[in-house]
């Protein structure tokens, strides 16, 4: 799932990456914008996704991405994994990864970058 | 009952959603549970919506779950995209029309690709549907992009099927599937401000009245709506005349269960046969060998593929020997 957390204005980042899943034979679920962390993980388990991939541009990654993962381990669903992208300073990605957000892609990671990662790190069911 | 029947019918949203998954994907493990599961299905109500991209599908169906709602039914929806035919990837976004439903207990949302699916698009819905009935939803929505054979055939497994056009389509009336006009059970004109929307429609009724049969007295006569989905008009008229074909179902069958209708069960078994020796025999051919073997005379010329299909599968479809 490639999800938008919070108040972005703008998904173009987030449609981008979702193509590049696509064209690597990903199922990519899209969220749409303004979603709370809540409607994001409910959709991630009715969709039953492997992955989420969190998006924000306007720094609300700090409440919201830790929040995502909290709400993921209270229902259980913790071993869907969960990444972070968008405009993420350097300083705050290892508190990031220390709540479990298991990577984080910033601007300019070239888009086969993340594909590999993403095959190499999430494996289906 | 075995463990996943009961959180099926309990509800369990992470029960249903990995047993969809597991659908998709063609686990054997899944059919003992649909098995398990099938008495408990006939109760839900399936309507399938299908058009052309972008005539505003899941805008519908996110206004007809506020209503429904509003009724305190309640809704699962099955919302199919294509799956890219390059790549074997597919971005799911009807969801996006519908999140502002994803906190309802009472409704649940499920994504699907048209490819990624074992046996083929219908019977994985089909299965699907059976779930989301059993788990006890009152109605469930099935959303698919009708362009193709599979997507149309798709929606011969609801109750009631909406067709969904803009105005101006025109010639893309014209290029709509006949297959389509005949399935549709009640026809939406969505984006009803529009330019052209009587013109559309008066195309639409003509078209309709030549593609379907007869009307005896009696038969149901598909009725066409103006509707501003995005402006939630419409969207009350479309629910009653579903009411209204539902009853017309009830009376002229004796009851809605599928399992009543022989000609649906016909449809049904028949598609599960073949996938089900699909699935053996060509598994079966591939472990031999036998099947690489025979592309491999094909592309060295030393046969047609006729021959080479007929000596795969005649030899199998002996039935006189046991």
């Amino acid at each position: 799932m490639v999800a938008k957390p919070g108040l972005d204005g703008h998904d173009r980042g987030a449609r981008i990456i979702a193509r590049a899943y696509r064209d690597a034979g990903f199922e990519v679920v899209y969220s749409g914008l303004h979603q709370t962390p809540e409607e994001i993980v409910e959709a991630a388990i009715q969709e039953d996704v492997d992955m989420i991939g969190l998006s924000s541009l306007a720094g609300a990654h700090k409440y919201l991405f830790p929040r995502t993962v909290e709400l993921l381990r209270e229902k259980g669903a913790d071993d869907i994994v969960v990444c972070g992208g968008g405009i993420i300073p350097e300083e705050d990605i290892p508190a990031l990864k220390k709540v479990g957000i298991k990577q984080v892609f910033t601007p300019g990671t070239p888009l086969d970058v993340i594909v590999k990662w993403v095959e190499d790190n999430v494996k289906p069911r | 009952m075995s463990r996943i029947t009961e959180k099926v019918r309990a509800g369990d949203v992470r029960t249903v959603a990995r047993l969809i998954r597991d659908i998709d994907d063609g686990m054997p493990e899944v059919r003992g549970t649909l098995k398990d599961l099938y008495p408990y299905t006939g109760n839900a109500y399936i309507v399938g919506i299908t058009g052309a991209p972008g005539v505003g599908k899941s805008t519908l169906v996110d206004q007809m779950l506020s209503h429904l709602r509003g009724q305190k039914k309640t809704v699962g929806v099955l919302a199919v995209d294509p799956t890219s035919p390059f790549s074997g990837g597919a971005i799911l976004g009807d969801r996006v029309r519908m999140q502002r439903h994803s906190m309802d207990e009472g409704i649940f949302i499920r994504s699907m690709a048209t490819r990624g699916h074992f046996g083929g698009l219908t019977q994985s819905t089909r299965s699907a549907i059976d779930v989301l009935d059993a788990m006890g939803k009152d109605y469930i929505l099935v959303e698919t992009v009708g362009v193709g054979q599979d997507e149309v055939d798709v929606v011969k497994s609801a109750h009631t099927t909406i067709i969904v056009v803009i105005p101006g389509m025109g010639d893309d009336i014209q290029a709509i599937k006949a297959g389509i006009l005949e399935v549709g059970d009640i026809f939406v004109i969505n984006k009803a401000d529009r330019e052209g929307t009587d013109k559309t429609l008066n195309e639409l009724r003509l078209m309709i009245e030549m593609s379907q049969n007869k009307y005896d007295e009696g038969r149901w006569k598909p009725p066409i709506l103006k509707a501003q989905a995005a402006f939630d008009k419409g969207i009350a008229e479309l629910l009653e005349e579903i009411e209204g074909h539902r009853s017309y179902l009830n009376k002229a069958f004796g009851g809605l269960h599928f399992r009543k209708r022989k000609d649906k069960v016909r449809e049904e078994l028949a598609g599960m046969v073949k996938n089900r020796l699909i699935e053996g025999v060509i598994n079966k051919l591939t472990e031999t060998g036998e099947f690489d073997a025979a592309v491999k005379s094909i592309v060295e010329g030393k046969m047609d593929p006729y021959t080479a299909c007929d000596n795969l599968v005649l030899p199998k479809l002996d039935f006189s020997a046991e």
